[in-house]
């Protein structure tokens, strides 16, 4: 092996200076393709073991355990055939970056992942389903295939181990529905990106009918150093109870904005105050979105929360996808949630009535209180807006999501409502004027 | 059978019988997007974005000259054409301005860019400049957060632009095309 010490950043060690870090020569310089080699001489039962006991969650934002989530494809001889394995590399959430990094930067990491999945689930056929506007990401997983399979790394008899597969890559045409795995599904079958009922899940029924994994870029990236350094090793990364590192980010107003490979489980305030560097001179923090744009909002109160799938839901919000939206004391929050509703108001495929009509009112309910035409009345209208979009209303968690950063601000920030509301303006802005 | 046309910038509302064919390069490469699926319908979206690469955006006659070759129907391709943000039905500048309109973006200052962006160009957002150049449609986050607020044009991506750099971006724009 290139490298025997188990790393603690083992997604971002291939991040280096080198502006050719993503190449397939520095990769494997770096050890990448270790965990291929190691998996491809084991039982692909025992694989999907080592994924079950590592306690991988789903990074994409639902932090659904990974190894479970395989474990209910059907396998053995009489078991459905071609089955198929998708990257998810459609990053839309508002305040996500974190996979356009990955993307960009390691190509070959995504790449090893997907082939890893394909051989524990005997499946033949990979996508890798990517933003139509990451254009430097899909240049750079052109490149990277082409390597693979000039390598014997893709294709058929790979690295001798007789398990044959290919990786296509669909650009998406753009549209945040496409996030949620069975809408993905949809539109790789050259359909409207609607999401489908389930059951059946893609498990068992996806792509073209077989069964099918959709699973996030940053979740495919932890797979190789699973099997290369172990079960333990991956469990011992984690701070808390989550296993494992895991890319956190932050946008706003702080001084350093960024992404880091941390341990799951860091205190959300070591993420602001020390890798970010805290507030920008002259703001203060009002709260924060911890995982993305549909995500419940956070105070200072919250500071101490470990960044864990678990101790983020106890605080009535998500970890989601582990990038923080920083909203400070001279930025209105009910522009905010109107920026992240409108957005979800548009991006609605407009399958379900909830979504469909409910959004598109909430836009309207904030943009009266946001102009200063508002009455107190708007503001229960929200509330109850909030209830109508809640999970079990809806066919995916699109509108249930895009109501939580809402509900929360109505909670943390009420007097900043009332006031625009009783002032007739918004009163962040200086003599009711708009910047 | 009915057809539209349409100038940049403009809705569609004149009919006209304008009928146009696909190029062989476009047949082409649609083929060898069909190749990769078990059914036609699967190569839809791939089949619209070459149709658009070619022609700068799907207009009906290009619509129905896809329908033809791919045996779907355009019912079927619009449905499809009309869902997605990065197809075009109507025509656009020979640039299209992306500036991220994301929640990240705005915290930092995006509204204002995408202001002074519409007033160095004169028009607002889904227009068109008169000379064709440029047509302006936001997009929501761009997915470079730490860097905003930023821009997608021309398949570059404009980091941390503020409102001085707005006329050398589009000036940069302009050389390019």
């Amino acid at each position: 092996m290139s490298e025997a010490i188990a790393p603690n950043n083992p997604m971002t060690r291939f991040i280096t200076d080198d502006e050719d870090c993503w190449v397939l020569e520095k990769y494997q310089q770096h050890g990448g393709y270790d965990g291929l080699k190691k998996a491809v001489t084991q039982n692909s039962n025992d694989v999907l073991e080592q994924f079950k006991a590592s306690g991988l969650r789903g990074r994409g934002g639902a932090g659904f355990p990974t190894g479970l989530k395989w474990s209910f494809v059907p396998m053995g001889d009489d078991s459905p055939t071609p089955k198929y394995m998708i990257v998810n590399a459609d990053e839309m959430e508002p305040g996500a970056f974190k996979d356009r990094w990955l993307l960009e930067k390691t190509p070959h990491q995504i790449i090893e992942g997907l082939i890893i999945g394909g051989f524990t689930l005997n499946a033949t056929v990979g996508y890798i389903f990517i933003r139509g506007d990451y254009y430097l990401a899909i240049e750079r997983i052109e490149k990277a295939l082409k390597e693979c399979y000039d390598s014997g790394l893709l294709g058929k008899n790979i690295l001798g181990s007789g398990f044959d597969f290919d990786i296509l890559l669909h650009t998406s045409a753009g549209r945040y529905i496409c996030g949620e795995e069975t809408a993905l599904i949809n539109s790789l079958e050259g359909k409207r990106a609607n999401p489908r009922a389930k059951p059946p899940f893609p498990q068992v029924a996806g792509l073209w009918g077989k069964p099918t994994i959709v699973n996030n870029v940053e979740t495919f990236c932890n797979l190789p150093h699973i099997v290369n350094f172990g079960v333990d090793w991956y469990k011992a990364l984690g701070k808390f109870k989550d296993a494992g590192s895991k890319i956190f980010g932050v946008s706003g107003r702080v001084k350093n904005p960024g992404l880091w490979e941390l341990p799951m489980g860091t205190p959300i305030r070591e993420i602001l105050e020390q890798h970010a560097g805290g507030m920008l001179d002259g703001y203060k923090l009002k709260g924060f979105l911890p995982g993305g744009g549909s995500t419940d909002f956070l105070t200072e109160a919250h500071l101490d929360t470990p960044m864990d799938y678990d101790e983020v839901g106890k605080q009535r919000s998500r970890m989601g996808t582990g990038t923080i939206i920083v909203l400070d004391d001279k930025y209105c929050p009910v522009s905010m949630v109107l920026n992240l509703v409108k957005f979800f108001a548009q991006e609605s495929c407009g399958w379900c009535t909830p979504c469909r009509e409910g959004l598109p009112w909430g836009v309207e309910l904030l943009q009266k209180i946001e102009s200063g035409n508002g009455q107190m009345s708007d503001i229960e209208q929200l509330e109850a807006l909030t209830r109508f979009a809640a999970p079990g209303n809806t066919y995916c968690a699109l509108a249930p999501g895009a109501v939580e950063p809402l509900q929360s601000a109505l909670n943390y920030y009420r007097d900043d409502f009332i006031a625009h509301i009783e002032q007739g303006c918004c009163p962040f802005n200086e003599g009711c004027h708009h910047d | 059978m009915q057809q539209i046309v349409a100038k940049p910038g403009q809705q569609q509302l004149i009919p006209t019988n304008e009928v146009v064919e696909l190029s062989d390069s476009e047949k082409q490469q649609i083929d060898e997007a069909l190749h990769h699926v078990p059914f036609a319908s699967g190569a839809s979206i791939d089949a619209l974005k070459i149709v658009q690469a070619h022609r700068g955006w799907v207009s009906d006659a290009a619509l129905n000259a896809l329908s033809e070759h791919m045996g779907l129907s355009t019912a079927d391709l619009d449905s499809v054409a009309t869902f997605y943000n990065l197809i075009f039905r109507q025509p656009v500048g020979k640039v299209v301005l992306h500036p991220c309109d994301g929640i990240s973006c705005d915290l930092m200052g995006g509204k204002k860019i995408r202001r002074c962006i519409s007033k160095n160009l004169g028009i607002t957002d889904a227009q068109t400049t008169e000379d064709n150049q440029f047509t302006l449609i936001p997009l929501p986050c761009l997915g470079a957060c730490d860097k905003a607020p930023v821009m997608i044009a021309d398949k570059l991506l404009f980091e941390l632009i503020d409102e001085n750099k707005v006329p050398e971006i589009l000036n940069q724009l302009r050389g390019n095309s």
